[in-house]
């Protein structure tokens, strides 16, 4: 049960003279729901793009399933079954929900170019295919009414689902998401919370998310990584990080405060 | 794959299938692997052929009695509109019990209320959220044993004993099918045309709703009658949205279709149907009053943002349609002219428009429920859509008149329907006659009593009869209004009027033993919205946007234009505009839409005192309790409009 999909081992970035991650290490189990808090500037978004492979750490590794991935390329880490989503929503704004979904379904698309060039038959039973897993995931997380609709037109909640869903296209093994719930009102956050949980226990996907809302990560987390300053201060189920004087103390500023959820 | 040898015993069937799970087994012979119903899931629309529509009954109903469903027991359903809702339907009338429908947005406590009162064993709750509002209820419900559930979604961790999935029910059917064989037949043939159908629970503008008990006799003449006046063909296409709780949408999935054999389409989910409608392209459809308003208003409000070459044809041969309706409706002739005018109106915007809403293969469309703004009508005859009244309570199966097609009157609601008998009582209220009255009120001997007082179903509208022998309502009776100096006019009426502008989406006119009429109005939230946004004005709140002058002064001219179409008496003298929407889930409204007046009334009696006061400004501090236990308080300073009605 408790196998560990994925190892950040001693971690360190940097951008120029400025240290994002100092030794940053920690394991996510498999099928677990895992997140990464910290204040503002901690290297939350760092970290997360250090595993999807934006950036290369200097030093340190990152192992998926018992590979080194430290050195692959994002591209190379998606098709091992790597997703994300973006804290400013990364879509393509104008075109349809459909086609966004479409698009997330490339790496397992396998007619290129020349294939489908030759003969369209290929391609285009590969589409259908392909459009049925789309279908399964619009169902899934109960977008079937905006389908059509260009994703510019649509309010942002519903654009952050259509990321959530375009990442879900890929069939993830692990699923990195930033701040998926940040901007939104009570119920939005409510209904993203329960797909995120449905996504975790129906589809047995690992979920590492960044998020600001205690009271989600409370809620829905497992296991909390708390960042500040690069460095990893705490590491542990949500009621361990919450007594952590560390945490308390990087979060309020106090030390003797018992105020720490919100 | 089944073969036909359980409907051998079909002989018996021969005098007439009398009940639903009888016609199920004529049609599943007559029409075999023809399609009886669709439904759109995962972005592709399935079929269900009769006979797969019957095996999914037979194994549901089979399953229900392998797990002791007995003779008169009461099943229950909440949920969207979905073939599980009919498959369990039929399958509690095959076993020999009745259905209950619960509208499927009910609180727990309606929820409970129905399903304790109607003494259902049996629960079908389509997904996890109606199975949880069953389970937050159930030490409240003894008598529930079962509850089934048709979509597993989000229902792993639930293991609760008297939980079971739809497919678990089905198999234990097949299992006793293969035990029994003759079994499914002979529940069916045992079953006859005067046992208890469904429980209908009646939205009920006052009180606790009641559950009006209706006979396959009442539901099946019923639907043959309406058929002979508004014939439905084998094939036609129907799209069903509206709660199969409602006696209109059992009338026209279960009653017509079974009848008739038409094809009944099941939207994807609730938001997506008027784009499902587009597809189907239904060539029947039977909807309320506010699906109406909806579309035409939702017309009017694309118009205004479309481009400047649409809204001018639009607006040059609209009225060419509207001439023709009036023309049509007065039965007059029109000159070649007109005609050679309404050919353009049609290949220039009606055609276009009918395709964009689906309606280009309409053939018969009506409204029912409650009454339907004549505008409205005006409205869709104009596009060339012959849209009928349909007049009837939940207790006579909900139909007793209807417009005849070549003979649409805006004020009337049509001729009683064969089999109907309509008489006006003494005081002016409207009585109903025939075999599509319904039997009675389930645990209510004293308001059946009352109800059906000489035989007669007691309507509680007041209406009369014309000349030449339609119906008009009037308004519910007890809702007629006078006013001091003896006048009396309905609310209704007015409110219909007000309806129709796009800006309003709900009114409330008072004026009952008051000096003059006033009017509470709701704003559209999205309409009035969408025109703040291209004027500029900033608003955060439905409350701060229905509190802005510039609001007001574009809900003035809509009022104005309605007092212009009132007797002197009628017209309105003040208005407010609310600062919250009247909801369903505050029992504002009841589950089909309707105010409740009187507690609305009563809610609201600070902003009533203020429409009857005499300051144009008038500060409200007042806290509003709701039924849920939650409360919202209001401080906000109510601007009261006076209008020039002379």
């Amino acid at each position: 049960m408790s196998a560990v999909q994925l190892e950040v081992k001693d971690v360190v970035l940097r951008f120029g003279g400025v240290t994002a991650l100092q030794d940053v290490s920690f394991e996510v189990e498999k099928s677990s729901v895992h997140a990464i808090i910290g204040p503002n500037g901690a290297g939350k978004t760092s970290m997360l793009n250090a595993i999807s492979g934006v950036y290369r750490p200097q030093k340190g590794r990152i192992i998926f399933e018992g590979q080194d991935i430290t050195h692959r390329s994002p591209y190379a880490r998606t098709s091992i079954g790597i997703a994300r989503t973006f804290q400013n929503i990364a879509l393509f704004k104008g075109m349809t929900v459909l086609d966004n979904l479409l698009i997330g379904r490339h790496t397992h698309q396998h007619s290129g170019i020349l294939k489908g060039g030759l003969y369209y038959g290929w391609g285009e039973k590969e589409e259908v295919a392909q459009r049925v897993v789309v279908e399964d995931i619009v169902d899934f997380l109960e977008i079937q009414h905006i389908r059509k609709k260009i994703v510019g037109t649509l309010a942002y909640g519903l654009q952050k689902r259509v990321e959530l869903a375009r990442a879900l296209a890929l069939e993830p093994k692990i699923l990195l998401l930033d701040e998926p719930m940040a901007g939104m009102n009570t119920d939005e956050k409510e209904d993203m919370a329960r797909f995120i949980i449905d996504t975790n226990e129906d589809r047995g996907t690992t979920v590492v998310m960044i998020e600001h809302d205690m009271a989600v990560v409370m809620g829905i987390c497992s296991r909390v990584v708390v960042l500040n300053f690069g460095l990893k201060i705490g590491d542990g189920t949500p009621e361990q990080v919450q007594r952590n004087p560390h945490v308390q103390k990087a979060y309020l500023g106090q030390e003797d405060s018992e105020a720490v959820e919100t | 794959m089944q073969s036909g040898n359980h409907l051998e015993p079909l002989a018996a069937l021969a005098k007439g299938p009398d009940t639903f799970p009888k016609l199920l087994a004529r049609n599943a012979v007559r029409f075999d692997g023809r399609t009886a119903l669709r439904e759109k899931k995962f972005g592709i629309w399935r079929p269900t052929s009769w006979r797969q529509y019957h095996d999914h009954v037979r194994d549901f109903s089979l399953g229900l009695v392998s797990l002791g469903m007995g003779r008169g027991e009461k099943l229950a359903i909440i949920g969207d509109n979905r073939p599980g809702w009919v498959y369990s339907e039929l399958a509690a009338q095959a076993a020999g019990g009745t259905s209950v429908g619960i509208y499927q947005d009910s609180n727990l406590n309606e929820v409970a209320y129905v399903i304790d009162h109607s003494e259902a064993a049996f629960v079908v709750a389509e997904d996890q959220e109606q199975v949880d509002k069953i389970l937050d209820m159930l030490q409240k419900l003894p008598n529930v044993r079962h509850i089934i559930y048709s979509d597993p979604r989000g229902m792993r961790n639930y293991k609760h004993p008297r939980l079971i999935s739809m497919k678990a029910v089905e198999e234990k059917g097949r299992e006793l099918a293969r035990l029994r064989p003759e079994l499914w037949m002979q529940n069916v043939e045992a079953g006859g045309a005067t046992d208890v159908a469904i429980i209908c629970y009646t939205s009920g503008a006052t009180g606790f709703p009641k559950g009006a008990m209706l006979t396959f006799q009442n539901l099946l003449t019923t639907a043959e009658n309406f058929n002979k006046v508004d014939p439905k063909l084998p094939g036609d296409e129907f799209v069903s949205f509206l709660p199969l709780a409602w006696i209109g949408e059992q009338m026209m999935c279960l009653a017509s279709a079974l009848t008739a054999g038409f094809i009944v389409n099941f939207p994807e989910e609730p938001e997506t149907v008027m784009e499902d409608i587009r597809e189907i392209g239904p060539n029947l459809i039977f909807a309320p009053p506010r699906v109406w308003e909806n579309i035409a208003s939702t017309v009017q409000v694309k118009i205004m943002s479309t481009s400047r070459f649409k809204r001018f044809m639009y607006n040059l041969l609209m009225p060419v349609g509207y001439r023709m309706a009036d023309l049509r409706l007065k039965q007059g002739r029109a000159s070649l002219g007109w005609k050679l005018a309404y050919q353009l109106a049609y290949w220039g915007l009606f055609r276009a428009l009918k395709d964009r809403l689906g309606l280009s293969r309409i053939r018969s469309a009506s409204t029912g429920g409650a009454a339907l703004g004549p505008e409205v009508f005006r409205f869709f005859n104009a596009l060339g859509i012959p849209l009928k009244q349909i007049y009837g309570q939940t207790e006579n199966s909900g139909i007793a008149c209807v417009h005849a097609v070549d003979d649409i009157q805006f004020h009337t609601v049509g001729r009683p329907i064969p089999g109907t008998e309509i008489r006006i009582s003494d005081r002016g209220e409207i009585l109903t006659r025939g075999s599509s009255v319904f039997v009675g009120y389930h645990k209510n001997e004293a308001a059946t009593r009352d109800t059906l007082a000489d035989g007669w179903l007691h309507s509680g509208d007041a209406g009369y009869l014309t000349e030449d022998g339609q119906l008009v309502v009037i308004d519910r009776h007890q809702d007629l209004m006078k006013l001091t100096d003896n006048t009396r006019f309905s609310p209704q009426l007015i409110e219909n009027r007000l309806k129709f502008s796009p800006y309003i989406k709900e009114a409330m006119v008072i004026g009952n033993s008051r000096p003059y009429v006033a009017a509470m109005l709701c704003i559209d939230r999205s309409v009035v919205g969408k025109w703040a946004e291209g004027q500029k004005i900033a608003f955060i709140s439905y409350s701060d946007l229905s509190a802005r002058g510039e609001v007001y002064d574009l809900l003035q001219k809509e009022v104005d234009k309605v007092n212009k179409t009132l007797p002197a008496v009628a017209k309105i003298r003040r208005f407010v505009l609310l600062y919250k929407e009247l909801d369903a889930d505050d029992e504002e409204l009841t589950r089909t839409r309707k105010v409740r007046r009187r507690l609305v009334e009563e809610r609201y009696r600070d902003v009533i005192a203020a429409l009857y006061g005499s300051s144009a400004q008038v500060p409200i501090e007042t806290v509003i309790g709701f039924p849920d236990g939650k409360s919202m308080q209001i401080k906000t300073t109510l601007l009261v409009r006076d209008l020039e009605t002379a």
